[in-house]
């Protein structure tokens, strides 16, 4: 079965690896982490997402300015706001936004 | 007319770790309902018991202001902040994690077990400074009467978050009722019970039942035996 991606962008290194780590670790999933809004944008067209979480630090105009070229790029994409951290909100989160 | 919601505690989550037994009002981790994602700002009420000298170790958390309120034993907190700490019952805990905190809570005692809820409420500003506050609070305040716990003042009762909420703890006597009103147009109330049988809008809880309560600006809450509780009153949007 085909992976689902899952890109995150997130500015705070250590938050962003624990992220990262925590959607990989289900076998379904496989997670891209960037820290900086160019290096997702340059990301973003490697795979083909499905999702987007923004994590601490994504600041509204980032925020904005993201959503505007994902959205662009892959109208059916899914963007949702990550909070806590790698924390247990994780999954559920990714389960709304899929859908699943 | 008010709006309410009823979660018996037979209906919440559960996950045994083996040194930690903890009941998840909301979905988290492994326990996923769609139909249990959030009370409004409310996204986390977890009823954790730790074996002793166990716990969680450090981890991060960013966008979320995390309250613990000890019931029993105690809990060691140590973070990214150098803040090192034990709360205790009649103590209550709150974090903003903003940018971005690293923590752990470990249980203190190496012979009994720490009881404890971990409340996490979403903040109304991301990505604010991280911040550490505890304090004591007077068991005595809350007998027969609402101890305001929490708030959003700094300058106000109890802990402040970044947040619209307000939690008060009552210890009512079998047969004491008083009325909340609710401190913010647009919140709702989800009332959490420790112990006893609680009664409101004509639904009686027991212990570990809850109920949230909204579209309305105050409702009664009775004990129906010797009780003790939790008002926990959130934005519904946020």
């Amino acid at each position: 079965m085909e992976k689902t991606q899952i890109l995150v962008v997130g500015r705070h290194p250590e938050i962003l690896a624990t992220v990262v780590r925590l959607v990989n670790n289900n076998p379904n999933w496989n997670a891209t982490g960037c820290l900086s809004d160019e290096e997702a944008i340059a990301a973003f067209s490697t795979r083909d997402f499905k999702l987007v979480l923004l994590g601490g630090g994504v600041d509204e105009i980032s925020e904005y300015k993201l959503n505007e070229y994902f959205c662009a790029e892959k109208p059916s994409i899914k963007i949702v706001q990550h909070f806590g951290g790698g924390s247990g909100l994780l999954s559920a989160e990714i389960f709304e936004a899929l859908g699943s | 007319m008010a709006q309410t919601i009823l979660h018996k505690a037979n209906t919440r989550g559960h996950a045994d770790h083996g040194w930690l037994h903890s009941y998840q009002s909301f979905s988290f981790a492994g326990y996923y309902n769609p139909q249990r994602m959030n009370f409004g700002a409310l996204r986390v009420l977890n009823d954790d018991t730790v074996d002793p000298g166990m716990g969680f170790g450090k981890h991060p958390h960013d966008n979320m202001e995390i309250i613990s309120i000890p019931l029993e034993g105690d809990l060691e907190h140590k973070d990214s902040m150098n803040n090192v700490a034990v709360i205790k019952n009649g103590d209550i805990q709150a974090m903003s994690a903003g940018t971005g905190i690293f923590h752990s809570e470990y249980n203190f005692d190496r012979t009994s077990e720490v009881k404890f809820l971990q409340i996490w409420i979403y903040p109304n500003k991301r990505n604010v400074e991280p911040r550490y506050d505890q304090i004591s609070l007077n068991l005595e305040d809350r007998h027969n009467k609402l101890q305001q716990v929490l708030s959003p003042s700094p300058d106000d009762a109890g802990v402040w978050i970044h947040q619209d909420a307000w939690f008060h703890l009552g210890k009512f006597d079998k047969g004491v009722s008083t009325e909340y009103s609710i401190k913010k147009e647009g919140n709702g109330v989800y009332t959490f019970v420790l112990s006893g049988e609680v009664i409101i809008n004509g639904e009686t809880l027991n212990s570990r039942d809850a109920l949230g309560i909204w579209d309305t600006d105050k409702f009664t809450v009775e004990a129906g035996t010797d009780s003790e509780f939790l008002l926990i009153d959130v934005p519904m949007k946020f």
